[in-house]
């Protein structure tokens, strides 16, 4: 058991270190383009960007919707993403881990 | 690097889509082989931290910035297969929620971003730790060269893609040095993040470090002097 709960107290630093990054960190990011816009701003193929077809959704570009504050905005879009983030892939891999005892029929043919 | 809607036509948006569709299948399948139930939380950790640091833009000069791909630690640290479908993950929220990343284009960036950068991430790391099994160091510096790799060699996969189906003509030699110019500097701030977080992990939990597997039994000896190697489990 003290293993396992090393291991919570580790993916639970893990996961205020991310929150923290994204929720308080971020607004200090530099805004200036990123490598592939500026890239393309100088090649001369920028304007053939378009707008994602959810460029008009409430968390588009880092920012919440009716949020004025820019550090709370950007801050409460990091926490939301964190989590979204966290639930999908954790689920993700949480679907595909072995459990237990792999099944005769697993794809990695290893058992545990 | 996420690449937005309107850059690639849609024939080869289309083929991404596909090739990214089939990449993230084979890693279904090869995920089950690297995750049980100890290493499969850390596996939903590391998408979220990637997904938090992906949004440190720092500055390479010039008024450009950068981020961290993070392929290259994911597959250091989660392994190869389940570094794809992480980082997969981190870029389907990107688009979706946030409009980062063009949602045709979602393909594109999940070969270029989720598939490419941990493919050159492993093979370095791979190479590295094959030429020095027991080495931190050697696991550490093959990790940094593999995430400084892989954003100029995610660059020019663009470019490659470009060159097939790109919105407009553009002299492509110097689109592919314009592009491999700035993102080597990306590079380097994506090799200094990938070390000092794996250097971290390797600190405090080498155990839960996919990579480091083989240096496990030294590990398990410094922390259990008394024990022997791999006990019964």
């Amino acid at each position: 058991m003290t293993r396992a709960r090393r291991t919570g107290g580790f993916l639970l630093a893990g996961l205020l270190l991310a929150l923290l990054v994204a929720g308080v960190g971020s607004y200090y990011a530099s805004s200036h383009p990123d490598g592939l816009e500026w890239s393309a701003e100088q090649e001369g193929f920028g304007d053939t960007a378009r707008d994602s077809a959810v460029a008009g959704s409430p968390l588009a570009d880092y920012a919440v919707t009716g949020v004025d504050d820019a550090r709370l905005s950007g801050g409460l879009a990091g926490v939301v993403g964190v989590a979204a983030t966290l639930v999908l892939a954790g689920g993700v891999t949480l679907l595909v881990r072995r459990r237990g005892r792999d099944r005769a029929d697993a794809p990695a043919g290893r058992t545990g | 690097m996420h690449v937005p809607d309107g850059f690639l036509d849609a024939t080869t948006s289309a083929g991404t889509a596909v090739l990214a569709a089939g990449t993230v299948a084979v890693a279904l399948r090869g995920a089950r082989a690297e995750l049980d139930e100890r290493t499969a939380p850390l596996a939903g950790l590391t998408a979220a931290f990637v997904f938090a640091v992906q949004m440190m833009n720092f500055p390479v000069g010039a008024g450009t910035s950068g981020h961290l791909m993070g392929g290259a630690l994911a597959a250091a640290l989660v392994g190869p297969w389940t570094a794809v479908l992480s980082v997969t993950c981190v870029l389907v929220v990107q688009a979706l929620l946030f409009a980062d990343g063009g949602l045709t284009a979602l393909g594109t960036n999940v070969v270029l971003i989720g598939a490419v950068t941990v493919a050159v991430g492993y093979l370095c790391t791979r190479l590295a730790t094959a030429l020095a099994p027991r080495s931190r160091a050697a696991l550490l510096a093959g990790s940094g060269i593999g995430a400084f790799l892989s954003v100029p060699v995610a660059a020019l996969a663009f470019v490659g893609l470009f060159a097939v189906g790109g919105a407009v003509d553009v002299p492509l030699g110097a689109m592919a040095a314009t592009m491999t110019g700035v993102h080597l500097l990306i590079g380097l701030g994506e090799a200094a993040i990938t070390v000092a977080v794996l250097g971290a992990v390797l600190a405090v939990r080498p155990d839960l470090v996919h990579a480091a597997r083989r240096l496990r039994g030294t590990a398990t000896l410094a922390d259990r002097p008394a024990t022997a190697v791999g006990g019964a489990r």
